[in-house]
């Protein structure tokens, strides 16, 4: 159960915060280097920092449980036993996924 | 299914547009879109860790080829379809009083389509050139 709130709570929060940004992003590097500079200003910021982290973790998590409901839809997985693995899966998967993706990027 | 179990007359079952009037168009449009952002999103997330930096050169170097200027305005249309039919279920379960559902599925649909069209703008305004880095 905590899988598919979490679903629609990661989505919500990539639908109101990701795509504002991801928006944000094109158009200033379409606009200006005076646009783009505020805009890298906001992302390199402390604040931005936890929202770019915050925000890769919710991705993750998003496509992780969407990819299991996909699978509960088309009729797998349903024995309960399945259904707690996969969803703690999800948990761990996103934060696993997160963590490898920020490693990468930031080349620890 | 016997005779028994079916509900309703057979237009009705015919017409298969069940009980919210809307057929399954909508629950498909969600899984179909959902099934274009896994394949993009992780297109996405390979390109985030390929690009050198997040400078504006880099980035308008980037959106300016043509094979990413084509998933990256796919995905922008795929994510933001996908977040319209997501949050209209949310906000049919959650908000009680029907005026202020419709006119937060109005504010839904303008919040959908002006992130679609900007984020499409810019990536087309880069692709063919015209942002000059």
């Amino acid at each position: 159960m905590a899988v598919s709130i979490m679903h629609r709570v990661s989505g919500h929060g990539l639908a109101v915060v990701g795509l504002a940004l991801l928006a944000w992003w094109l158009i200033a590097a379409a606009t200006s280097d005076e646009a783009y500079a505020i805009f890298q200003e906001f992302a390199t910021s402390w604040m931005g920092r936890i929202v770019w982290v915050g925000l890769s973790w919710l991705a993750f998590q998003h496509l992780l449980s969407g990819v299991r409901h996909l699978w509960l839809d088309a009729g797998f997985g349903y024995d309960s036993r399945a259904a707690q693995r996969s969803a703690l899966a999800v948990f761990v998967g996103a934060v696993v996924m997160a963590g490898l993706f920020w490693a990468v990027r930031w080349g620890l | 299914m016997g005779p028994a179990a079916r509900s309703g007359t057979d237009l009705k079952r015919v017409r298969g547009l069940g009980a919210a009037h809307a057929g399954v168009h909508h629950w498909w449009a969600q899984r179909v879109t959902a099934a274009a952002n896994l394949l993009l999103g992780i297109w996405l997330v390979a390109s985030l860790l390929w690009l050198p930096d997040f400078s504006r050169a880099a980035v308008v170097a980037w959106v300016g080829q043509p094979w990413v200027a084509v998933p990256l305005a796919l995905l922008v249309g795929s994510a933001t379809w996908h977040m319209r039919l997501g949050v209209q279920v949310m906000l049919e379960d959650y908000v009680r009083d029907e005026g202020l559902r419709r006119l937060l599925l109005i504010l839904l649909d303008f919040y959908a389509v002006g992130v679609a069209a900007v984020g499409l703008f810019a990536v087309l305004k880069i692709a063919f050139g015209a942002a000059d880095a």
